[in-house]
């Protein structure tokens, strides 16, 4: 059995699973069900001012069947009071003295508001502090969440207020919604976090009702931009935690991965591109709590097998394979196989590559089934065919390199060696 | 024994007749199989289904809730693509080819995605096909089978003007007469016909018979051209005593009174055999099943490898509770008082292929009895070679010839269905239908440039 502790500025929990700052981490009820499901630590909903919610707030994608693969919100910091907030939280941490209590936190911006909140909820027994610079609705119109962290010189001075005041470990929470996260990133380090976590919701509209003409979610025949979150952002997070992973300052934080997090082989592959733990919402929103049991006992079967004893032996180990473009070896080349025992005769390869890719792959008309086979002169080893097979290593790449030796774009430019004919 | 009818309580012919294929229950119950399609390249389902419908398409217009679209594509192919989402026997045909099967994986329900697209078409009457200017052509057409009723509507989207003459008082063919009522019921065969014939320029006189109230020289005289879809006749004769005795029954008269005279006046015996083991044999021994019959046997020359109906459908039989004799013909029929008693069967075993690769039955010499009181005859159906021939239409056996554009050896006569191949699935007559139009669309162009 692995050992799957996690220990994040000193909060320690006994998994690396955190519930997002969000809906379900709004009050004791839910928290304390989070808890007994077996969830290392939440960071409870935001804190600040207070605001009024509307209704609906919610809407989703569909996606070949799938419910839910993208969700957005337009749902405000707690809306509930301060004061019954922090008496909830101070609850929970008494019952559950073992797993990771940290507030998330977005106060008005002035140095004073930032200290009188944060002097509040380390009254509570809590274990850290979130700093929220990422919502991306409601709160920005009046200058916090995302408009704090849209610009690094604001967000490093209000991370420079906070730690005047904090005592406990600070995490500084990066919003998608810039070019590059990095410079907020930089600016929060440079203002003396302790961590980062990344990613906040993407600005969206998931759709139009096209009977009403609104998009969603629909209220009172209006609707905003909404925070987009779910399976769908994975890749978008993953880019932006391995950009903050590999930037010489912010790689030396350690790094709360976020964004569209459901399995456990998606908080491996967080972990592996830097973050030291993760935080999950839509996962849970969509099934409850009880979704961690599988995330706990497939992390831990996976670390097994791979000789892994504690989360640290895994953390970070893909980041160096993120190179860049020109660094890629142009001599490694693939072409792909198709097993003609495994095929099923769709001809999704077939058209997938004769319409949009390299014409690469021949079709013999058969009466009812037609027969595939890979024309590997012509094929340029892009996996389009591979991605797009419904069977299982029915497609495989197989390697062929053009060479022995190692040749990147700039040393392939110096020998002048022959490009495509094609 | 005795051969009775109103053997059970209208709740038991209610319930022994619903539907045997009930559709979707709702649009999330379609979109969890409409999604599991893999949306084929040159799909291996549209090659094995005779009228080449565009499955793929039509089930991702349904994932797309463009269920007009959906049925379009259907109807487009296949104007009875509700009626053949009933009888096919999908299981050698598009589900049979679905590429799923190579993994061992339940097909793709085809058949009932497209009754889920065509029924509410049908139900909401969407006008889905628009007719093109009159041509002032006129075509008239022998028989509201499948193969006129597909002819007609190809026909009169192009402009011509299509008189169907049908001998019976309702359309639909076989699909109407000929087919288990749990399979489709009368009145869907009615809406059936009235969704076709509502594009306009299509005239069903009904109970007009070829060569007793109209004659093809009169079509001829009257019309640009005709079509012949005229289906084949009542069962095969057994050849054997005691076929004449009271309760020897034709598996098409059998079914068709049960269609057109309602489940509680229909006679059926304690024991029962049915000759033969096609669909319409499988259709006569579930319904006689079905009305009551305490026993029911199907007697079958040949093994299961050799049987015309499909496993499905024999399962069905089976599941109903009928029994199946292999390699037994039958040999005579015993009576008393000129009523059926016994059914004597010679035990055949199987001889050499013959030219169609079968093997064929050889009698062993043994014979079996089984004492019924009805035995139900459904070893295949006649052509109408005397009609046929007595009109000096070139024919096999009854069966009529046709070149490669569906002409017959009269000019302006074209022919397709049933009546040509002898009798296959609907879904080939329906393709029969749209050959025949092409075709007579064709001689009708060449004509109007002679003139």
């Amino acid at each position: 059995m692995a050992d799957l502790s996690a220990n994040f500025l000193g909060i320690k929990s006994p998994n690396p699973f955190w519930l997002a700052s969000a809906p379900p981490t709004d009050k004791q009820y839910n928290v304390l069900r989070a808890f007994e499901a077996g969830w290392g630590g939440v960071v409870w909903k935001t804190l600040g001012s207070q605001v009024k919610n509307v209704s609906s707030r919610y809407s989703s994608i569909d996606y070949g069947g799938t419910k839910m693969m993208g969700f957005n919100n337009i749902e405000l910091i707690s809306d509930r009071p301060l004061d019954i907030n922090l008496r909830e939280i101070a609850e929970c941490v008494r019952l559950f003295p073992d797993r990771a209590m940290i507030v998330s936190l977005m106060a008005d911006n002035t140095r004073e508001k930032w200290h009188e909140l944060i002097a509040q909820v380390e009254d509570t027994g809590a274990h850290g502090l979130e700093l929220n610079f990422g919502c991306p609705h409601g709160m920005t119109e009046r200058g916090m969440g995302a408009a704090v962290g849209q610009d690094p010189e604001i967000a490093k001075m209000v991370v420079e207020w906070v730690m005047e005041k904090a005592t406990l470990p600070v995490i500084t929470k990066l919003t998608p919604n810039v070019h590059s996260v990095v410079p907020t990133g930089r600016a929060a380090v440079e203002g003396g976090t302790h961590a980062l976590s990344l990613i906040n919701t993407i600005q969206s509209i998931t759709g139009v009702d096209l009977d009403t003409f609104v998009p969603n979610p629909y209220v009172a025949g209006k609707s905003v931009y909404g925070g987009y979150c779910g399976p769908a952002v994975k890749p978008i997070a993953l880019k932006m935690l391995t950009t903050i992973a590999q930037d010489p300052l912010t790689a030396r934080m350690p790094i709360s991965g976020i964004g569209g997090v459901s399995t456990w082989k998606d908080a491996v592959e967080f972990m592996l591109l830097g973050a030291s733990n993760v935080q999950v919402c839509t996962a849970a929103m969509k099934h409850g709590f009880r979704i961690v049991d599988d995330m706990i006992d497939g992390m831990n079967n996976w670390m097994d097998e791979k000789g892994f004893k504690t989360l640290d032996d895994f953390i970070g180990k893909s980041v160096p394979t993120i190179t860049h473009w020109e660094d890629l070896d142009i001599n490694y080349h693939i072409v792909a196989n198709i097993d003609q025992d495994k095929c099923i005769h769709c001809g999704l390869c077939y058209i997938a590559c004769e319409d949009t890719s390299h014409q690469s792959i021949n079709l013999s008309f058969g009466n009812p089934f037609n027969t595939y086979s890979i024309k590997e002169d012509e094929c340029v080893g892009c996996n389009l065919c591979k991605l797009v097979c419904p069977v299982d290593s029915c497609i495989t790449m197989v390697e062929q390199r053009k060479g022995d030796d190692y040749v990147n774009w700039k040393e392939f430019q110096r020998r002048g060696l022959p490009l495509n004919d094609h | 024994m005795a051969i009775i009818n109103n053997r059970l309580t209208a709740e038991q012919y209610e319930q022994n007749f619903s539907d045997i294929h009930p559709p979707f229950d709702s649009r999330e119950a379609a979109l969890v199989e409409a999604n599991r399609c893999l949306f084929c390249y040159d799909a291996p389902c549209i090659k094995s289904c005779p009228t080449s419908i565009n499955i793929p398409k039509f089930i991702k217009q349904i994932t797309t809730d463009n269920i007009k679209g959906s049925a379009y594509t259907i109807f487009d192919a296949n104007i009875m693509g509700a009626g053949c989402s009933k009888v096919c026997p999908v299981e050698k045909l598009c589900e049979g080819s679905c590429v799923y099967n190579f993994l061992e994986e339940l097909p793709i329900p085809i058949a009932k995605l497209q009754r889920y697209s065509t029924e509410k078409a049908i139900e909401h009457k969407w006008p889905l096909f628009q007719r093109k200017p009159s041509t002032s052509r006129k075509v008239a057409v022998i028989g509201a089978g499948p193969a006129g009723l597909s002819c007609a509507h190809v026909l009169s989207r192009e402009g011509v003007d299509v008189t169907i003459y049908e001998k019976e008082s309702k359309g639909g063919g076989l699909m109407t007469y000929g087919i288990a009522a749990y399979k489709v019921t009368p009145e869907f065969c009615e809406d059936e016909v009235n969704f076709i014939t509502s594009l306009g320029g299509i005239d069903i006189k009904y109970e007009q018979e070829l060569g007793r109230n109209v004659s093809l020289a009169e079509l001829q005289a009257n019309y640009d051209a005709v079509y012949i879809g005229i289906g084949v006749g009542v069962a095969r004769q057994l050849d054997i005593p005691g076929e004449h005795l009271l309760g020897v029954e034709d598996a098409i008269r059998f079914i068709y009174d049960i269609r057109e005279k309602g489940y509680p006046s229909i006679p059926v015996g304690d024991k029962v055999a049915v000759i033969g083991l096609g669909m319409t044999a499988i259709d006569a021994a579930t319904q006689a099943k079905r009305l009551g019959a305490k026993e029911v046997t199907i007697v079958y020359r040949r093994t299961q490898a050799e049987m015309p109906s499909t496993e499905v459908e024999l399962n069905l039989a089976k599941l109903d509770g009928c029994t199946i004799i292999w390699l037994a013909s039958p040999k005579e029929i015993i009576g008393e008082n000129g009523q059926v008693t016994q059914l004597i069967c010679n035990v055949m075993e199987l001889g050499v292929p013959d030219t169609c690769g079968r093997r064929s039955p050889v009698e062993t010499g043994e014979t079996i009895t089984l004492n019924v009181d009805m035995v139900i005859k459904a070893a295949g159906q006649v052509p109408y070679e005397g009609l046929v021939s007595s009109h000096a239409i070139t024919n096999w056996n009854g069966k009529i010839a046709i070149d490669g554009s569906c002409a017959t050896n009269i000019p302006g006569v074209f022919a397709g269905g049933d009546c040509v191949n002898g009798g296959k699935e609907v879904v080939d007559a329906v393709q029969a239908g749209k050959d025949g139009a092409k075709a007579i669309l064709g001689f009708i162009k060449s004509e109007r440039a002679n003139e």
